[in-house]
């Protein structure tokens, strides 16, 4: 069997896998990083979505030897410690999740999406976020805690830069 | 999905090499719609050549008012291109129209025309400005490219390498997109380039085509009420649970009408 080796969230990993073993079940079987769900396996719904060299992609349409050399970044590596990332606490604030099942691809793909863009207008996230599915919150708390999260990013950044 | 043989070539000639030497090599680009398919067991390559290591197949180039853009050019690339955005814009924006932005990071220009799906976008950029595809053997105009339901006139282990591009004067695409997946129900890309008019159709018929008497029209008059009344024959449309033939029909006429406007600006 192959053997594959990757960043994952900063730390060095590697581990046998065949050729059709794919991205999240490499995270999930393997790492046992739980964090990237699995909702559809269809290639539609965004529960998957992990970042790969700083891109994001449904980790279920990929091989993991797609990834073979690159940096894995995961829900597991968004906050630090105990404190949420900016992004994290502005779905708490916002009520952005119900069951949170869909929590870990929505707020990966916000993310990504921040990075391209840090003050994108309601329809940049909406149109952000078509490869998302939520059966719960409707998305307007979603978007809501896209917006508010992306603020505080700003403000964030803007801190470190004064100080 | 059945098991594999996992192969990552360097080069496109150790590609071509390893799909020939291969019981059944299949070209893997972003895997976005293959990995799906060998996820239903449609598919049992005995070997899976990944493109993705091969440098030289991706990249966008301008020179003497040709856009060339190279098989693992993801959609992300050419939505975002200065390049395409500045030469023609109506490229990067049916690239940014595409599925959602995960799937526009994986997928590539040549996965998707050497796909061939009959509801997608790039196949009618491809028909509709007139382009050219280049493989490892030759190349091939668009009207002679797309020729069937998920059938294109590629050879067994055919190589696209690239996709040429004529600058036109005007263009512009328009699609009514499927709200789940962003597919065309139906999508219209129409260009201009001094009397050349040229109207593709996708997401309407089993595979994209021209629509002559549109292109005739257009040709005297580039203005959506020159098509006023000029709709295309639907009766062999696709007809199931998305949308009727005869909705199809309409959405053309529709979708043609915009694609004219929103061309002139
Ligand atoms: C959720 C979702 C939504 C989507 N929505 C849309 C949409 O709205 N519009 C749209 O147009 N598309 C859509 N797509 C498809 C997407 O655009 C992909 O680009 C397309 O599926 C091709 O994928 P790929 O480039 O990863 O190629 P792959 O899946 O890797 O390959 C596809 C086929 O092309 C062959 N191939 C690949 N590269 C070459 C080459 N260089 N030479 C010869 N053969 C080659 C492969 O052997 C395979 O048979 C969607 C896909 C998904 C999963
Ligand atoms: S699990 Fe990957 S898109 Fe649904
Ligand atoms: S919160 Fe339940 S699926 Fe989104």
């Amino acid at each position: 069997m192959p053997t594959l080796s990757m960043t994952v969230n900063g730390e060095q990993v590697s581990g046998e896998v065949e050729g059709r073993t794919l991205l999240v079940d490499f995270l999930r079987e393997n790492l046992r990083l739980t964090g990237t769900h699995v909702g559809c396996d269809t290639s539609q719904c965004g529960a998957c979505v992990v970042h790969v060299d700083g891109v994001s992609m449904k980790s279920c349409t990929m091989l993991a030897l797609h990834a073979q050399g690159t940096e894995v970044a995961t829900i597991e590596g968004v906050a630090n410690g105990d404190t949420l990332h900016p992004m994290q606490e502005a779905f708490r604030e916002n009520h952005g999740l119900q069951c949170g099942f869909c929590t870990p691809g929505m707020v990966m793909t916000a993310l990504a999406l921040v990075k391209d863009n840090p003050d994108p207008t309601d329809a940049e996230v909406r149109h952000g976020l078509e490869g998302n599915l939520c059966r719960c919150t409707g998305y307007q708390n979603i978007v809501h805690a896209i917006l508010d999260g992306a603020k505080a990013m700003r403000e964030g950044a803007a801190n470190e830069g004064e100080s | 999905m059945y098991e594999f043989n996992f192969q990552r070539p360097a080069n496109s000639d150790a590609a071509i090499d390893a799909q020939a030497n291969a019981e059944d090599g299949q070209y893997m680009a972003g895997g976005q719609t293959i990995i799906p398919v060998l996820k239903q067991r449609l598919a049992m390559p005995s070997d899976v050549i990944d493109l993705g290591a091969i440098e030289d197949l991706s990249g966008i180039t301008i020179a003497d008012g040709t856009v060339t853009i190279g098989a693992m050019t993801t959609h992300t690339d050419v939505a975002t291109s200065g390049d395409v955005l500045g030469a023609i814009p109506a490229l990067a924006d049916l690239a940014s129209m595409i599925g959602d932005p995960h799937v526009r990071n994986r997928g590539t220009i040549g996965g998707s025309i050497a796909n061939n799906d009959p509801a997608a976008d790039y196949p009618a950029a491809v028909l509709g400005l007139g382009a050219t595809v280049h493989t490892n053997q030759r190349t091939i105009i668009a009207d002679e490219f797309f020729t069937d339901l998920f059938e294109t006139a590629l050879d067994e282990g055919e190589l696209i390498t690239n996709v040429a591009f004529p600058v036109p004067d005007q263009a512009a695409y328009m699609k009514f997109p499927n709200p789940a997946s962003r597919y065309a129900i139906a999508g219209v890309f129409v260009s201009r380039t001094g009397a050349d008019v040229r109207v593709a159709v996708t997401g309407a018929a089993t595979c994209v085509f021209r629509a002559a008497e549109m292109e005739r029209a257009l040709a005297g008059n580039f203005n959506p009420d020159a098509i006023e009344g000029i709709g295309v024959d639907g009766t062999d449309f696709n007809n199931d649970l998305h949308a009727s033939a005869e909705y199809r029909t309409h959405l053309v006429s529709v979708m043609a009408k915009r694609a004219v406007a929103k061309a002139l600006g």
